[in-house]
């Protein structure tokens, strides 16, 4: 094998066995939320996609009604649409049902992968063994992380309610650091959502002032007119 | 089918139609400024909403209790670089120490 393929398909399975395991942090949080082991797995399988599987039990969890959490996750999974954008041209899926298989595994991670690989070649082999190393580890941890949360006492559940929070803020963390654009902007939308959606939790129903924050990205995302031209 | 059924088909369903749509339409459909603003910000707003009301609220009623303790460690582990799995142990223990001591 040379050595550009090898180190591809290191560094694609690497990555997909380490988010992979974060599965057990989903599977444990949609038990706390209230969903049966089939509906995490259901989530993991068909959503595959973990910020908006995260939201819809986080709705769900906090009471909300099945369509905020939908909207949520909905708003959430837009980001794939823009990913399967810049990924045409480098995996080019001829047909249908290539394209249909495809655009299961166009998440986050794999973008990442396939973006970063040398050339096309290369691109959809990062893209075809982090995926499916990312597909089969991060639904068999949430299956186990679903099993094992159902049968916690009372300590470890308040270790788990602590964990779910703390879930979110990682997966915000990075957003807000000079990895991605206009940091001081995400910092500002990210400080709005959340006064807007602790100002709103005591006079709407749970779960709609998760939604409501993205009035923050209208507040505090709006474009320097240097940058929207 | 109950409620939870429900929004897990639809929003799966739906999250897998949003990536089909990135493989099938022109780019030029996506490829908006408008579009940009959305995907950039939009999950800085609802994960930091989603902070705040996994960390601090019960229903209607703003609550602190051992989660915002979980918070406050994971929000130092992190500035620290810490992996992932470490956070989240972390907020845990955090959370559980809590409980222990106000009973």
């Amino acid at each position: 094998m040379q050595p550009d393929r090898a180190e591809t398909l290191r560094d694609a399975v690497g990555l997909g066995l380490a988010v992979g395991l974060y599965g057990v942090a989903f599977g444990a949080a949609a038990d706390a939320a209230g969903l049966d082991v089939w509906q995490a797995l259901v989530l993991s399988a068909v959503m595959f996609t973990g910020a908006s599987q995260f939201a819809l039990i986080g709705v769900l969890g906090a009471g909300g009604s099945p369509l905020a959490a939908v909207g949520s996750a909905l708003l959430l999974g837009t980001r794939n649409t823009v990913y399967g954008v810049r990924l045409v041209p480098l995996l080019r899926p001829r047909g249908p049902l290539r394209r249909a298989g495809t655009a299961h595994w166009v998440i986050d991670e794999t973008t990442a992968l396939s973006l970063a690989a040398p050339d096309r070649a290369l691109a959809g082999l990062a893209f075809l063994a982090g995926g499916a190393t990312l597909y089969l580890t991060w639904n068999a941890t949430t299956v186990v992380g679903a099993l094992g949360a159902a049968a916690l006492g009372g300590t470890a559940r308040a270790a788990l309610d602590a964990v779910v929070p703390a879930a979110f803020l990682a997966l915000l963390w990075p957003r807000l650091g000079r990895a991605f654009p206009e940091p001081a902007v995400q910092r500002r939308v990210a400080l709005g959502g959340a006064v807007v959606a602790l100002a709103l939790t005591p006079f709407v129903p749970p779960g709609v002032q998760v939604v409501a924050a993205v009035v923050a990205v209208a507040l505090a995302g709006r474009p320097r007119r240097a940058v929207a031209s | 089918m109950s409620g939870t059924w429900t929004a897990v088909l639809v929003a799966s369903v739906g999250c897998y139609l949003l990536k089909l749509a990135g493989l099938s339409v022109p780019a030029s459909w996506v490829e908006q400024p408008w579009v940009a603003r959305v995907v950039d910000f939009v999950p800085a707003a609802l994960l930091a909403a989603l902070v705040v009301v996994q960390g601090l609220t019960s229903g209607d009623d703003i609550v602190v209790d051992g989660r915002l303790a979980g918070l406050a460690v994971a929000a130092l582990a992190l500035a620290l670089r810490a992996p992932f799995i470490v956070v989240l142990l972390l907020a845990g223990a955090a959370g559980a120490g809590v409980h222990v001591l106000t009973g």
